[in-house]
């Protein structure tokens, strides 16, 4: 058991009951409600189309051209976030900054693309009311979308305090630049359950 | 009785008795287990109050001290446990299935749709050919509330009732429930059946009522703002006055439509 | 480390704090006014169940023409006081009281922690929560009012019906709350525990509140999913739950069609049975402590406890479609939730077991907490064992969705966890302002509480055998009804005694706040860490790290000059 009182904890130190930081422990238990989250909307998924009497190939009214690159985008920001967090840990902050910005710009590129596939969509006149389908298409995508969103905002957060040089010295920040990798990984797996169920399922 | 009645309704289907057999054996039960821990729970409250000079026993330096002891405290447990194994074993399970998982297999059943709707219940009855007419959304109107295809030849014998059920006695029925809106839940106390109208499903349900007289047929599941008001009459009748009901009737019903006149005529 | 104390501001020290005893005590004071809303508004229903179609005494001509005309009641207000009274009492009442209330402001005492793992956070769990509950009762104010479509709000009826929109956004905002708050609760209990505290040292109320936040965590996703897809049926028209060719009051409903309005059911039960155990858990951890402390001697069996709670925790996620055996899922479904839940009422058997067996052998003394803990565990078994008949797929064709169920679950959170929770009012109160809630007042108050909920709750248990449905707005327009209806009488004078029997609890906290009488340290002499700082505790807590040596029920060991013995003392 470990004997190192708590206050350690709270600065980021790991020596800990659990071996874990707080901060760290603490997004992997929002990871988890996050997970039941997606979970239920799987779920949602596979009942209302096995109860469904007509359902549509993905493929067949939704952009899988357009959704690949979506995927190999999302990819790719998972391993430049991973550099820019090995960067961090280096404590080089230019090739953070590099990292960093390659992230955010890789995530607007994924939600400029989305902008395009539901522009189409919605100059068909389709929409979330125009059946079951496209219902549980833009709520999955819209609310993953809108979890894209979150993570630029801090990422973009992370950026922004990595021009001041305390940050640097305070010992949360890095811990903080991996919380928001893991979350990262996280909304780029949802993705890639998402990308076959919708569009290749 | 008076207005502070507290027991089951006259038990008035075929399966009442054993819902009701079971609902006064978990009572006895609960009640039988309630006084036992609450005359032992008084004991103690008693027995160690707190007296002057009178230090509290642990149980780790008492007469049954250690892992024995935890154990003797799961003794009421398993007593309960194997209450409740019998029960799912020998009559929840038992009871379930010929309730709610099939139907009676009966030569000659009596059939009839029930469609719930904000506020009350369409009661369809197949008639003597045993076929319900079809319904469609589209001719769903204020005088013909399930849109009934009354140009169907199945329609012919078709009767339709609102808030009112007639069944004979000691002939099994079968139905199917349905909502054309929101969840409506059937309830006819007397029978001791409840069964929600699921809307877009069509739930099949048996009743075989055994007493003649006049029952409630009501609302179970919260479906707007006059849902205490969403109820209707079961009249459980001998055969002859069904029979002789059922075709006064079905004089009544609007005509079947011939081939070209449509159903808007009415 | 020491901790600096700069000098706070009004607003820092009570309104935005940081500090978790402030935040409980927020949460506390809050929890209990939405507690005496939510009383109120059922004060009001109880009028119209006991007297159908007269006007409300007092308040009736109060309200506006369209929801009381002529001080009478309508249908529409009626069920959107029900729907509210539910979630009022279950998501802003009971579960902010036992969780954010006790869970914020005792549970890092007793693992003697400086604070919560997330100060900040825990802020905005409070301030996410307040907005919440006001955005819910402001939904009364909206044209259309507030939702109307029950607690569990089933579609099709909560698409279609007014004020539900509101309903599901405050509902997002508080699940948001809830998750924020269960995973400080997790990383606390895990992390932060002083040097010492294993896991078998941590009281019995630190592992309810652990094994809370878990089904915190886990269960309300599923539900923010499913008022997501709601929202969006009723937002953006689409059809989750809208099965095809609705028509409703004469008109074709226009939605795509092709959703199940079963799944709402299974996504919200999914919730909504661990949430059960939400209201349960907590208030049980605190009947523990209190039994211990006031009967002098250890809890019988604690690692039994502990593992049933982990084992109910479990267990919760796998009985929910008990809620819904005759909604028209298959019929075999029923066999398997029938068969977990009997599983689920052996580690609940086996706490309450415990919790009898703990009075052997001790000293027991009747202070005002111990006495709410007492009656805690006899009108919580009514509810326990009433709960039998309703988990009995057979016997609840019958019972479901009367009144009989409404008994059940009151007597289970209501006269089981509230009076578990006022218990720990008294109890705490010494540690919250360094004086003590007056006995005579206490008395008066626990005599009075207990007796009307059992005058409110058990004739609801006699309507339910008559077949008596809940949520109805006018009783008597059913004939099976009449017999019973007397009790309805009976049930809505004892909630008005009942609401009388509230005065003196309030006048004594307040009163006793400020010129109650002043306590020591430790004034129950009580083992646990939290009686080891002063009352009230300085922010940060612990003058130092303590460092704990021993189980958190060391009452009565032979051979010592007192008879309790400080988890912090070294010898």
């Amino acid at each position: 058991m470990s004997q190192t009182y708590n206050p350690a904890a709270i600065m980021g130190n790991a020596d800990t009951h659990s071996g874990v930081t707080n901060a760290k422990l603490g997004v992997w238990l929002f990871l988890a409600s996050e997970i039941m989250l997606f979970a239920t909307l799987f779920t949602s998924y596979i009942v209302l189309r096995m109860g469904s009497t007509s359902w549509p190939w993905g493929w067949d009214v939704l952009n899988v051209p357009l959704a690949t690159l979506n995927t190999v985008i999302l990819i790719s920001s998972s391993v430049t976030i991973v550099m820019a967090y090995a960067k961090a840990y280096d404590k080089d902050k230019s090739g953070f900054q590099r990292w960093m910005a390659a992230t955010i710009l890789l995530s607007l590129g994924f939600l400029v693309v989305k902008a395009f596939e539901y522009g189409h969509e919605f100059a068909l006149g389709i929409g979330p009311h125009t059946s079951v389908f496209y219902a549980i298409y833009f709520t999955m995508t819209g609310l993953h979308g809108l979890h894209i969103l979150g993570g630029v905002a801090v990422n973009g957060g992370l950026l922004y305090m990595s021009a001041r040089e305390e940050h640097w010295r305070n010992p949360l920040f890095l811990g903080r630049v991996e919380g928001a990798g893991l979350y990262w990984h996280f909304v780029d797996i949802v993705w890639i359950f998402l990308f076959p169920a919708l569009y290749l399922l | 009785m008076g207005k502070y009645g507290w027991s089951l309704p006259v038990a008035a289907s075929s399966y009442a008795g054993s819902i009701d057999f079971g609902i006064w054996l978990i009572h006895a039960a609960m009640l039988g287990i309630f006084v036992l821990w609450g005359a032992f729970f008084i004991y103690l409250l008693v027995k160690y109050r707190a007296r002057p000079g009178v230090q509290a026993v642990r149980e780790d330096h008492g007469p049954a001290s250690g892992r024995m002891g935890e154990l003797k405290s799961l003794i009421p447990d398993a007593f309960i446990m194997s209450f409740e194994i019998a029960l799912i074993v020998f009559y929840a399970i038992p009871v379930w299935s010929r309730i709610k998982m099939s139907a009676p297999d009966v030569k000659d059943p009596v059939r009839l749709e029930v469609v719930g709707e904000q506020f009350g219940w369409s009661v369809h009855y197949a008639g003597p050919d045993g076929k319900l007419g079809p319904r469609r959304q589209d001719l769903v109107h204020f005088s013909n509330p399930i849109g009934l295809d009354r140009a169907a030849a199945e329609s012919a014998d078709d009767v339709v009732m609102g808030n009112e059920m007639r069944l004979p006695v000691d002939r099994t029925a079968l139905i199917d429930l349905l909502s054309k809106d929101v969840i409506h839940s059937l309830f006819i106390p007397e029978f001791r059946i409840k069964q929600d109208a699921m809307p877009g499903m069509k739930i099949p349900m048996w009743i075989k009522p055994t007493k003649t007289g006049k029952f409630e047929i009501t609302c179970a599941q919260l479906c707007g703002f006059a849902h205490s008001l969403m109820r209707g009459d079961v009249f459980v009748q001998t055969q002859e006055e069904f029979d002789a009901w059922y075709q006064g009737r079905l004089a009544t019903m609007p005509a079947t439509a011939k081939p070209g006149s449509a159903a808007e005529d009415f | 480390m020491a901790h600096g104390h700069p000098e706070l501001s009004f607003r820092e020290k009570y309104v935005f704090s940081v500090d978790h005893k402030v935040i409980g005590l927020q949460y506390l004071i809050t929890s209990f006014c939405f507690l005496l809303v939510g009383f109120g508004l059922m004060g009001l229903m109880r009028w119209q169940l006991a007297f159908p179609g007269t006007p409300i005494p007092l308040f009736g001509h109060l309200f506006p023409a369209d929801l009381a005309p002529n001080g009478v009641m309508s249908g529409e207000f009626y069920n959107a006081l029900g729907a509210m009274h539910g979630t009022i009492m279950v998501f802003l009442g009971v579960v902010p009281l036992a969780v954010g209330a006790y869970g914020n402001y005792v549970l890092p005492l007793q693992i003697g922690a400086p604070d919560m793992a997330f100060p900040r956070m825990n802020m905005m769990s409070y301030w996410l929560y307040l907005p919440g509950g006001v955005i819910m009762l402001a939904s009364f104010l909206m044209p259309g009012g507030a939702a109307q479509s029950g607690w569990t709000s089933y579609p099709p009826l909560s698409i279609i019906n007014p004020g539900q929109t509101v309903w599901l956004l405050s509902m997002v905002i508080l699940i948001t709350s809830s998750l924020l708050g269960a995973i400080n609760f997790l990383v606390t209990t895990i992390n932060m525990r002083a040097p010492g505290m294993s896991l078998w040292r941590m009281p019995v109320f630190v592992w309810a509140q652990f094994v809370t936040a878990i089904l915190l965590l886990l269960a309300f996703p599923p539900l923010e999913a499913a008022s997501v897809l709601q929202l969006m049926d009723r937002v953006f028209h689409t059809s989750f739950y809208m099965p095809k060719d609705l028509v409703i009051l004469g008109e074709a409903y226009k939605g795509s069609g092709g959703g199940q309005p079963l799944l709402w059911q299974h996504l919200f039960w999914f919730l909504a049975h661990p949430e059960v155990y939400v209201l349960v858990l907590p208030p049980m951890g605190i009947v523990a402590e209190i039994i211990a402390n006031n009967t002098r001697k250890p809890l019988h069996g604690y690692k039994t406890m502990v593992f049933s709670m982990i084992a109910i925790g479990v267990m919760s996620f796998m009985v929910w479609a008990h809620h819904m055996f005759i909604s028209g899922m298959s019929a075999s479904l029923g066999n398997f939730f029938l068969v977990t839940t009997m599983i689920i009422s052996v580690p609940s058997v086996a706490l309450m077991t415990c919790l009898v067996f703990s009075l052997k052998g001790g000293s027991i003394r009747y202070s005002v907490p111990m006495l709410f803990a007492l009656a805690f565990i006899p009108l919580f078994a009514v509810g326990g064992l009433t709960g039998l008949p309703l988990g009995l797929t057979v016997t609840d064709i019958y019972l479901h969705d009367t009144y009989y169920v409404i008994g059940h679950f009151h007597f289970v959170v209501v006269s089981g966890s509230i009076i578990a929770l006022m218990g720990g009012t008294y109890h705490w109160f010494p540690k919250w302002y360094g004086r003590k809630m007056n006995d005579s007042l206490g008395l008066v108050h626990f005599w009075g509480t207990t007796a009307t909920m059992v005058g409110i709750f058990l004739p609801m248990l006699f309507m339910g055998m008559a077949g008596a449905s809940r949520r109805l707005y006018d009783p008597t327009a059913q004939l099976h009804n009449l017999p019973v209806q007397g009790w309805n009488v009976v049930s809505t004078y004892s909630a008005y005694l009942l609401a009388l029997f509230q005065l003196p609890f309030i006048y004594n906290f307040f009163h006793s706040m400020w010129a109650g009488e002043k306590t020591p340290e430790n004034p129950w002499q009580a083992t646990t860490l939290e009686w080891a700082c002063p009352s009230p505790p300085p922010h940060g807590n612990f003058e130092k790290t303590p460092t704990v040596h021993r189980g958190p029920y060391e009452y009565s060991v032979p051979g010592r000059k007192t008879d309790f013995w400080m988890q912090t003392d070294k010898s």
